[in-house]
């Protein structure tokens, strides 16, 4: 991952509202949100949300201050790409004509993804994997012609001890 | 169901200790206002929902409880903005409840709808949509929480006019009243740190008694802390000087020794030059505005910072701090005044007689400087201020607008109590003066309230003195007449080659004084030297209607000294007349 993202993982009250502060909270500041997932953890009065912000490392300090104010914000970790596990899901169109698709459906193989439809010369698969190994996938598909690209944004829990 | 909505809101609001509201119904906040006629809660009807706000705020300036203020939804909720935003920069607790138009009506476009929410998150330390009848209590009790603990600030409280109707099903509840407990407990995201850290606090008395040429920097913080006795007692222990900033005047007395003033773009030489000077800044709850810091990069390049503030997000935001201490400024101080004991007596600390010498020959050298007015030329504002401060009573509350004439208030007036100086300082905003006053005067009604205010200002929420007249608000008004958006004038002068763009006002239009009578105060007219101090005396007796002088001032006249915008403090300009004196 460039040096200039930092993944953030937002525990907060599962209530209306609280995603529309946390992303005002970044809007104001002008820090783009590359990616953003959320969902509830398995207390369901919580939500998490994890977001991959581009920004320098200074003011993100300041940001992660901002955001501890908000009122329904209770943690917030930063999660470093050496510390932790990531994964995410991307759906992919791609042109799959007679011709090329034994090519494709062995790429999605060795990625160990799924083909989730088939058109007459479409192809839609699936991969959930490490955010980089998703990269791969879409720049070694990309010559065939994308036609239509979804990813979620990552998640990540930190690594476990092993020690 | 024993209640309904609302009768529960003003319930609970008069369970927080709530003494008087400021607010203008409409419709969709009418069925609270219903319940009100019936409560001991005093309701002060305004003239404009902005006047309501800044009342709520002058009224928290003065007393430190927190200001509320209720208007209806659409337009009023958009009217009050304003004040929220100033109450935000400036860490004032207000609460403020809005109506809305009821849940199902909600973003159809209703009558008076908008999205009350989304337009003032940005300016809030917390809003919410109150979506059940049952849960008004607790809103409001996590309302005043949030508004009054850890870093004071507004909260808005909106309420759809389906939950608080009678005659709507959706406004039947049983009455609840949560408990203090019951309301930490539902914000676990929400706990301010009032203790500092120990290790911190020993880390800053061991670089306070070591310091050679250290300055206290106090700031807006000090008074929310309530922690004006404090800051003297460390003061008095150290023997180091204070500079109070404009949001802290007050704070430490103008006229103790040990006092320095205001420091900043227009602060006096001595207070800027000191912090330029210092090797360590004792920074009490100021925020390292840019007002004050001038150029950032060479703001005090030799000093050591402690910085102590309840807001950990302060702390290394503009300049990193040696010592950050987050924490209640009260508390904080309080241990670290243990902590220098704890390393000794005077004995132990480093003698900075030197440097006292130093600060003094400055304070001796470049003091307060204005040209007198010749016969016959129109005031000069310093002069009056002069006059109406030696003229008022010790303990006088004075509000003020923005501009030259509140820069001229901070400068000259000599502030020796705290919570007497009302201003608006993060934000800025013109036409705080006379609904500030009127807030504070209804919160401290046995005190002389003065608000100072410019021309420009005056006409923004003059309005208001309409409510201070009726509501028999004995406010007094010193309008500074000079016919310009004073400021702004100096700045076209001073930046913009004396290319004087849309600046001029008018001394005679309006007609301030019959503008005044027609609002039901008592309005003179000041133009000469020798008419001021009669005109004040006149006005300090009358009690039971607002007063209006306005005073004829030299337009001519510039704040300094003065750091411009992007320089550094040590080009601290100190005006034509001190330079001329030949320093």
């Amino acid at each position: 991952m460039p040096p200039k993202y930092h993944v953030l993982s937002v525990l907060v009250e599962n209530r209306a509202g609280v995603l529309a502060r946390v992303s005002a909270l970044f809007a104001r500041r002008g820090y783009n949100i590359y990616s953003l997932a959320v969902a509830p953890t398995d207390d369901e009065r919580f939500s998490r949300i994890t977001v991959v912000v581009d920004v320098e490392q200074a003011p993100l300090e300041q940001v992660v201050k901002q955001l501890n104010k908000l009122i329904h914000v209770i943690k917030i970790s930063e999660l470093d790409p050496r510390d932790s596990v990531e994964r995410e899901l991307m759906l992919v169109t791609v042109k799959a004509p007679a011709e090329v698709r034994g090519q494709i459906i062995e790429l999605v193989e060795l990625f160990e993804g799924r083909i989730i439809d088939v058109g007459r010369d479409e192809l839609a698969l699936s991969l959930d994997e490490h955010p980089e190994r998703l990269d791969d996938l879409e720049e070694l598909l990309r010559p065939f012609g994308i036609i239509d690209l979804q990813r979620t944004g990552r998640v990540a829990l930190p690594k476990l001890e092993r020690s | 169901m024993n209640t309904n909505g609302g009768q529960a809101l003003i319930k609970s609001l008069e369970l927080e200790g709530v003494e008087v509201i400021f607010g203008l119904p409409g419709g969709a906040i009418l069925p609270v206002y219903d319940p009100i006629l019936d409560s001991p809660i005093r309701h002060v009807l305004v003239r404009h929902e902005q006047g309501a706000g800044h009342m709520a705020e002058g009224f928290a300036h003065a007393t430190g409880r927190p200001g509320v203020a209720m208007v209806t939804s659409g337009p009023g909720a958009t009217n009050i903005v304003t004040p929220l935003a100033d109450a935000y920069m400036d860490s004032i607790p207000m609460v403020v409840i809005t109506g809305q138009v009821p849940l199902a009506s909600i973003g159809t476009d209703a009558f008076q709808e908008c999205d009350t929410l989304g337009i003032t998150r940005g300016v809030t330390k917390h809003n919410e949509l109150v979506t059940r009848a049952e849960d008004i209590p607790m809103a409001i009790r996590q309302a005043f929480h949030i508004a009054t603990t850890g870093r004071p600030g507004p909260v808005l409280v909106d309420i759809p006019k389906d939950i608080v109707d009678p005659r709507n099903p959706a406004s039947a509840m049983n009455w609840n009243w949560p408990t203090d407990a019951d309301v930490t407990s539902s914000m676990p995201g929400y706990k301010p740190t009032t203790k500092g850290h120990p290790k911190k606090i020993k880390e800053a008395a061991v670089l306070i008694a070591t310091a050679r040429q250290p300055i206290i920097y106090a700031g807006g913080g000090i008074l929310k802390a309530r922690a004006a006795e404090a800051l003297r007692e460390l003061a008095e222990l150290t023997g180091i000087p204070v500079v109070t900033t404009l949001m802290a005047r007050g704070a430490f007395p103008d006229d103790h020794e040990l006092c320095l003033g205001m420091p900043g773009m227009h602060g006096n030489y001595t207070a800027v030059t000191s912090i330029q000077k210092s090797d360590l800044l004792i920074a009490l709850g100021s925020r390292f505005d840019d007002r004050v810091t001038g150029k950032v990069d060479s703001f005090a390049p030799d000093a050591r910072i402690i910085h102590v503030d309840i807001d950990p997000a302060e702390l290394g935001k503009v300049r990193r701090a040696d010592v950050p201490i987050v924490g209640d400024c009260r508390l904080v101080i309080e241990e670290i005044i243990k902590a220098l004991n704890a390393l000794g007596g005077a004995e132990s600390r480093m003698d900075i007689t030197p440097w006292r010498q130093q600060v003094s020959a400055w304070q001796e050298l470049y003091p307060l400087v204005y040209e007198q007015s010749i016969d016959g030329d129109l005031l000069k504002p310093q002069y009056v201020l002069e006059q109406l401060r030696d003229r008022s009573p010790a303990d006088t509350i004075v509000a003020s607008g923005v501009g030259q004439h509140q820069m001229w208030t901070s400068q000259y007036w000599k502030f020796n109590y705290p919570y007497t100086w009302v201003n608006s300082g993060g934000l800025g905003t013109m036409g705080f003066s006379i609904p500030a006053a009127i807030g504070a005067k209804v919160g401290r009604p046995d005190r002389t309230v003065w608000a100072v205010d410019g021309d420009g200002c005056f006409q923004m929420t003059a309005q208001e003195l309409v409510t201070a007249a009726t509501e028999r608000i004995p406010v007094k008004i010193a309008l500074l007449n000079n016919a310009y958006l004073g400021m702004v004038r100096q700045w076209q002068e001073m930046f913009y080659g004396e290319r004087y763009s849309e600046v001029y006002l008018s001394p005679d239009l309006p007609d301030y004084v019959k503008w005044a009578e027609a609002m039901g105060c008592v309005a003179l007219r000041v133009e000469s030297p020798d008419e001021v101090g009669p005109a004040i005396d006149k006005a300090n007796e009358i009690n039971d209607r607002p007063v209006v002088l306005e005073f004829r001032t030299d337009s001519s006249e510039k704040v300094f000294p003065m750091v411009s915008p992007g320089t550094s403090n040590d080009q601290i300009d100190v005006g034509p007349l001190q330079n001329g004196l030949g320093r």
